[in-house]
């Protein structure tokens, strides 16, 4: 369990405050999390602060209001159709920002949740590469991983999404939709804005050091000028956390 | 007009060893499982599937009726990972040709237009091309010169896919909320067989769902199977939801080779599909009457 932190926040909503600042800016793109923790940050940004944002209901429907994690999607208003292949005809337009997993991730952000060990015989079959090609090289993209001293691996066993690296290896024309926006852990939230695209701290939830977050990454984290701290939960965005979007605590079962 | 109905075992009739056999639905939804079922009962081995994968491939996979996989994904949904379909993985008894998903959904659209290929940017800079020795990129022939993923049109000598209503000539309307790619896997087939939860009069399609839901015509199907649970322990909605427990005890013989075997002696070979929805009314009254 997470345990409190200053003004009883807890660690599963200071990730969820970090992941929905990802969407800071977006407007009218379709926000399209998975998972329990990131699904709860893109309604949370919208109930807050990014009020234009689209949201599915996670099946096949565009919908308004503040829908429960888990809650009937017959009760919402539909404001769009949205089955999977208009999913990827969005994607392609680049009106989308996804939220994905990681199983491992190297400092130029190639992210692995496809298998481990060699490709043609794993020694573990994961998800595969799903729409993770599609999606980087579309549009932007954020990653929440909520054990990152298991992820930050030197090298990743299969490319399921590229990272800047491989990205600068295509032509400008390949390259220009790509976008790591944020990679929220359990420890901190990082960025690629560096010089050569490594991965940077951008802000270290309370409590957690440099050092800390540094021992749990197998490559070094890029540190420029004065590291912030993760920004607290508003008393407002905790109450729809707790009371209207997640009042089960599905979230908390990702930090076992 | 031509009575397009079929049994099961007429369409194994219409199959063949070492042939590509593409499978409509999605993961866990909608899936046209007492097809997949007669295929397992059939001789038909070294199969060649195409598919947005869930138990369908896992159990082909278990009973060593795949050769190679061409795949976006395999999933049972509520449970991520597809447990047979991880050993088969693991064990590298199948060949795969994995593609992102919606790059898999262009080589179903390039095969249903019978064009070469579509392009797309999916999959630069990443496993699918490295792992994909086969696939090819293309250089865009106007001024900007791009160059892009070349996905090639799957050839499939036959498809299988289940709707919620059908014909008895062979149209089929889905009532779900997701099509998913099922009218291009239809239009890509050689051959494509339907199986329906109900064959029902031509004219009484839109009682149940607007023209909108009527999205497989029957030029491009060449049989229909009257199949009521036919997608069973798959999603079928509005018809039934996805059957979790089912799902479960399934998805745990992957850790048992004596539960597997055990399971597909119980379910996945019975004679016909009638025999298995008889069998899943009495597991039902006896979940019932233990509650």
């Amino acid at each position: 369990m997470p345990k409190p932190m200053i003004d009883d926040a807890t660690l599963d909503e200071v990730c969820v405050v970090a992941l929905a600042e990802a969407f800071r800016g977006d407007g009218e793109l379709l926000c399209n999390p998975m998972g329990p923790v990131p699904v709860i940050a893109g309604r949370l940004a919208r109930a807050s602060f990014e009020p234009d944002l689209m949201l599915t209901d996670t099946i096949a429907f565009a919908i308004e209001g503040n829908l429960a994690l888990g809650g009937d999607p017959s009760a919402a208003v539909i404001e769009a159709y949205l089955p999977f292949r208009s999913v990827f005809d969005q994607a392609w337009s680049g009106k989308r920002h996804v939220v994905m997993g990681a199983s491992q991730m190297d400092q130029y952000g190639n992210q692995n949740f496809a298998a481990i060990g060699p490709y043609q015989r794993p020694k573990a079959q994961l998800l595969g590469l799903r729409g993770a090609p599609g999606n980087l090289i579309n549009h932007a993209t954020t990653y929440w991983i909520p054990n990152q001293a298991r992820a930050f691996s030197a090298t990743v066993d299969v490319v399921s999404a590229p990272g800047y690296d491989r990205i600068a290896q295509l032509p400008e024309a390949s390259r220009r939709h790509f976008e790591i926006r944020r990679v929220v852990t359990d420890l901190g939230a990082y960025d690629f804005e560096t010089e050569d695209h490594r991965m940077r701290v951008r802000s270290l939830h309370p409590g957690v050091t440099l050092e800390q977050a540094q021992e749990a990454s197998a490559f070094e984290l890029a540190v420029t000028g004065d590291v912030g701290e993760s920004r607290l939960p508003s008393d407002e965005e905790l109450r729809l956390i707790r009371e209207v979007f997640d009042p089960d605590g599905v979230r908390k079962a990702e930090f076992r | 007009m031509t009575d397009k109905r079929m049994t099961e075992d007429e369409v194994i009739g219409e199959l063949h060893s070492g042939m590509t056999l593409g499978i409509g639905g999605w993961g866990s939804r909608r899936k046209p499982m007492s097809l997949v079922r007669a295929i397992l009962r059939s001789d038909l081995s070294d199969l060649d599937i195409v598919s947005y994968g869930g138990p369908d491939v896992g159990i082909l996979c278990a009973a060593g009726k795949v050769r190679k996989l061409t795949y976006g994904f395999v999933s049972l949904d509520s449970i991520p990972l597809e447990p047979h379909f991880r050993l088969a993985r693991q064990a590298g008894a199948i060949d795969v040709s994995e593609l992102d998903e919606g790059a898999f959904y262009l080589g179903l659209m390039a095969a249903a237009h019978r064009v070469p290929f579509y392009p797309t940017r999916a999959g630069l800079g990443t496993a699918m091309m490295s792992e994909n020795p086969d696939l090819k990129t293309v250089k865009s022939p106007y001024d900007d010169g791009e160059e892009l993923v070349a996905v090639p049109g799957f050839q499939m000598d036959a498809v299988i896919l289940h709707m919620n209503r059908a014909d008895a000539k062979g149209n089929g309307q889905f009532l779900g909320p997701d099509l998913y790619f099922d009218d291009l896997f239809a239009m890509a087939g050689d051959k494509t067989f339907m199986s329906a939860e109900q064959i029902v009069p031509t004219e009484q399609f839109l009682s149940e769902g607007s023209v909108h839901t009527l999205r497989i015509p029957r030029s491009h199907v060449d049989g229909v199977v009257h199949a009521p649970q036919g997608a069973h322990f798959t999603e079928c909605p509005p018809d039934y939801q996805r059957d979790e427990a089912f799902q479960s005890e399934y998805a745990a013989t992957a850790r048992d080779p004596d539960a597997w075997e055990q399971f597909r002696e119980d379910w996945l070979e019975l004679e016909s599909h009638d025999d298995y929805v008889a069998k899943l009314s009495e597991r039902r009254r006896n979940a019932k009457a233990n509650d």
